[in-house]
């Protein structure tokens, strides 16, 4: 008796769906244990996790908060993925929309600069993800450089930037020389939804994203042509569908939605500019897209539940003094599992049982 | 020896190889349900089938490439398990496959080296080679690189180096497919002396005149399983296609009054460099088709057919613009887009992967090849029920089966999806159609309801380019043939005038006029 792999006729929807949740449930499985290696109560440890961030009102908005970049930048991103374009750095992109966002904010400091502040802030933003996300596509397209070497190594520039700035020309005179900018004027900050909460305007924005990737993708020619130019590139260009346009246009979408999603950030959570205003969105992003089956609406839930990931981790840092770092372990390993299960929609498990053959006797 | 009947009367021999029960099973499906064949010394078995019939999983089987869920296999009368094809070959079980394992970039001395198991050194191996090469008529120069070798000089190498491990049984996978007429009369004198040397072969093909002429025995297979052995020169073609498809064809007719109107599709003068390396230069291509006309290309594989096709469907374009011309507009410098909109539509070889997307609905399928011209998309937004539409239509009208509705592409079978993608493109009423290898791989029924939707169409006035290697096809709905050789196109002969042996020596890269016909074949 052997288990084998057998491929289906056509990709199971069932377990299209089904997939991510066994990969949720053997990740949590081998938290487990993990746990369990490390000396701490499993089940408590699990209850700091995913119970108790759903149990108080200000957990909940803090899961909104955090799930507001990573849905904005998971969306960019599976529209780079489903055209088989792949865009890793959506870190940097997501940095360099905060430090162009951010360049309005600084430069209108103090003066009586009017209600258009914000929205430049945002266009700025949204531009400048854009542009940083063109130098891959640019390169990839032009000289067949690989993207995702590209635009990896471009986060580390962007994050080198930022930093330069909130030490150099941007820090704040008065701020004890701490390498960030002044709080940021009310005209540059992004309006609270509810009054001493935190869950803010962004928020909306992601929503909104996510309504419009759906019918992107789901209703309209140019969201069918990035999902064939992914799905079969030789029928694609048999199609009339130009690959290489593609790739310009998704990495620009994507870097985009991370340009804003940065802004946002800083000019509503955050409030200024500084060093480590991303607890790695991009790359967990990254995670969120596939682990939302490159779906809008998958992605919004995965946005939310690696959110709950981020909010429990330091609730289990806090009540049972278990490292931060053990969340990126976590989401390592989903994205790990998540991309494993992805097999079973192509294939299915099967026991074999082999013919009673007398192989001593052969020959 | 030669008895006719190997079933039969042979007490105390056995054959060289019998399967008993061989059951071959993948998931749900039966490739192979409990087949009995017996292959005796000398002897030239053909092993015949449609596409899907089970003659690849078994002679997989055979030579040790897959294992057999049940049944076994019997070796001169010993039952045997084969750990591989290495094993097959030291047993003295050689193959030949349709699609040829060889390295573009090395000779041809050192891809029959890389294929041995043997540990000679390579100058023996060289002077072995050169001997079997001479003994059999297979004319081989050991010290040229492959990509330079024509694809009968490929089938060569792959013969002779099946031959220097001096199997007693030698399998060939249609090695007809790709040879001109004359390369396989030559090939079959050499099968002939193989079988005077008492070595067993078998032969697969679907080609039935080729098989009545060389055959000793034939084995049919169908959904599977073994219909009958019989001695097919004394059956008929047409006894031998029933036994295989399981009941009669369906005959192509071709409407009788169909009459040819302005010229559709002109190529002037077309030269295209090739798109990737070793890749075929397209040397000043003309001709012109008419409305209510088929045109045949002719020629071996990889003599230009892939580069033809994308250059006319626009997938590669050419700088003059005057090089294509459709329907009266020059279109040489057009996106495909742009040549459908103008009433162009085009069937790739590939069915999967370029003719459409496996793993999609048929319906985003439709749309495909229909978003620019066919109402399918209003205002950048797809409208489902105009392509549901048109899956509907294309089923009703072309008899494609399937399991539901809008099912994958991939899930479709070969002959289906064809279907499929034939009725796709000729429901949007094209003025011309270029089609390549239409019926490559598909079950006798569907290629016979394609081939006379090509037949139709040009009734109905559209200009239908035909690209095939099976002449026979040609034969049966071509109204002139041309054939490909090394990227040029010779002058398209009447179907009348186009006989077995001129469109040979075309597809040879010989000339028709006896003059230069003998410099050609000097060079």
């Amino acid at each position: 008796m052997q288990l084998v792999l057998e491929k289906r006729a056509e990709r199971s929807g069932t377990i299209a769906l089904v997939s991510p949740l066994i990969a949720i449930g053997l990740t949590i499985a081998t938290m487990v244990i993990l746990f369990a290696i490390l000396g701490k109560n499993p089940l408590l440890a699990l209850h700091a996790y995913f119970i108790a961030p759903l149990t108080d009102g200000y957990s909940l908005q803090e899961i909104a908060v955090k799930a507001t970049p990573l849905v904005m930048i998971a969306i960019g991103l599976s529209l780079c993925y489903l055209a088989n374009a792949w865009n890793i750095g959506a870190e940097g992109q997501f940095l360099i929309g905060a430090v162009a966002g951010s360049w309005i904010a600084v430069r209108t400091q103090g003066t009586d600069a009017g209600a258009w502040v914000l929205p430049v802030m945002l266009v700025l933003a949204a531009a400048a993800g854009a542009l940083y996300a063109l130098i891959p596509a640019i390169c990839k397209v032009k000289f067949g450089a690989s993207e995702i070497l590209t635009s990896l190594m471009l986060v580390y520039v962007a994050d080198l930037f930022l930093d330069y700035l909130v030490r150099g020309p941007w820090r704040d005179p008065h701020g004890f020389n701490f390498p960030t900018t002044a709080e940021f004027d009310p005209v540059a900050t992004v309006p609270l939804l509810i009054e001493g909460g935190r869950l803010h305007f962004g928020s909306i924005l992601a929503l909104l994203v996510v309504a419009a990737a759906a019918i992107l993708l789901g209703r309209t020619i140019k969201g069918f042509e990035i999902r064939v130019v992914g799905a079969a590139p030789r029928a694609a260009r048999f199609g009339g569908f130009k690959a290489d346009r593609l790739i310009i246009l998704t990495f620009a979408v994507s870097g985009a939605l991370a340009g804003l999603a940065g802004i946002i950030e800083v000019a509503g959570p955050v409030g200024h500019l500084q060093p480590g205003i991303s607890p790695g969105y991009g790359f967990t992003a990254i995670i969120v897209a596939f682990l939302g089956r490159l779906n809008p609406l998958g992605i919004l839930i995965a946005g939310l539940f690696l959110a709950l990931t981020f909010i429990g981790g330091e609730q289990a840092q806090i009540t049972m003094k278990i490292p931060l770092d053990v969340t990126k372990v976590f989401q390592g390993i989903l994205l790990f599992y998540v991309l494993a299960c992805d097999s079973l929609i192509l294939y299915r498990f099967k026991l074999v049982f082999p013919n009673r053959q007398v192989t001593s006797g052969a020959g | 020896m030669l008895d006719s009947t190997p079933d039969g009367l042979n007490f105390g021999e056995s054959p060289l190889l019998r399967t008993i029960g061989l059951t071959k099973r993948y998931g749900d499906f039966l490739a192979n349900d409990s087949i009995d064949i017996d292959i005796w010394p000398g002897e030239i078995h053909a092993l015949l089938g449609e596409n899907g019939a089970g003659k690849s999983t078994l002679v997989k089987a055979i030579y040790g490439l897959i294992q057999p869920s049940a049944g076994e296999i019997r070796w001169q009368g010993k039952r045997i398990v084969l750990s591989g094809p290495s094993e097959a070959r030291k047993r003295g079980i050689g193959m030949v496959f349709q699609h040829f394992s060889l390295f573009d970039n090395l000779t041809v001395a050192e891809n029959v080296a890389l294929g041995l198991d043997g540990r000679e050194s390579f100058n023996d191996m060289s002077a072995r080679l050169a001997q079997v090469s001479k003994t059999y008529g297979l004319p081989l120069d050991p010290k040229r690189e492959v990509w330079q070798l024509s694809v009968g000089e490929r089938q060569r190498i792959e013969i002779v180096r099946a031959l220097m491990q001096d199997p007693k049984f030698l399998i060939l996978d249609e090695p007809t497919a790709v040879l001109t007429p004359q390369e396989a009369d030559q090939l079959f004198i050499v099968l002939e002396r193989l079988r005077a040397e008492g070595r067993a072969i078998l032969y697969i093909s679907h080609k039935l005149e080729e098989v009545k002429r060389l055959c000793d025995t034939a084995t049919i297979l169908r959904g599977g399983r073994k219909v009958e052995t019989c001695d097919p020169r004394r059956e008929t073609a047409a006894s031998l296609a029933r036994m295989m498809v399981g009941g009669e064809i369906k005959e192509v007719k071709a409407a009788a009054g169909r009459t040819t109107t302005v010229p559709r599709l002109v190529v002037n003068d077309l030269s295209l460099a090739p798109g990737e390396a070793h890749g075929v230069r397209l040397e000043h291509i003309s001709f012109e088709l008419k409305g209510g006309e088929i045109l045949g290309i002719a020629g071996v594989a990889g003599n230009g057919q892939d580069e033809l096709f994308a250059a006319l469907s626009g997938e590669r374009l050419s700088k003059d613009p005057g090089t294509v011309v459709i329907e009266g507009i020059a279109a040489g410098h057009l996106s495909i887009t742009e040549r459908r909109k103008l009433g162009a539509a085009f069937v790739p070889e590939e069915r999967l992967g370029h003719g459409t997307a496996p793993r999609m609905k048929l319906s985003e399928n439709a749309l495909l090849t229909g978003h620019a011209a066919s109402g399918m998309v209003h205002r950048g937004f797809i409208n489902t029920a105009a392509a549901l539409k048109t899956v509907d239509r294309a089923t009703e009208t072309f008899d494609v089966r399937k399991a539901k509705r809008d099912p994958e592409a991939a899930s479709l079978s070969g002959g289906n999806l064809q279907k499929f993608i034939v009725g796709r493109e000729i429901l949007r009423n094209p003025a011309v159609l270029v089609v390549s290898q239409p019926t490559w791989g598909v079950d006798a029924g569907a290629a016979a309801v394609i081939r006379q939707a090509l037949l139709d169409l040009a009734t109905a006035g559209a200009a239908v380019l035909v690209t095939s290697q099976d002449l026979d096809e040609l034969a049966e709905i071509a109204d002139r043939i041309a054939v490909i050789f090394h990227g040029r196109l010779s002058a398209p002969l009447a179907a009348s005038e186009a006989t077995r042996e001129k469109l040979g020596l075309l597809m040879g890269g010989s000339s028709l006029e006896p003059k230069e016909a003998a410099h050609a074949v000097g060079a």
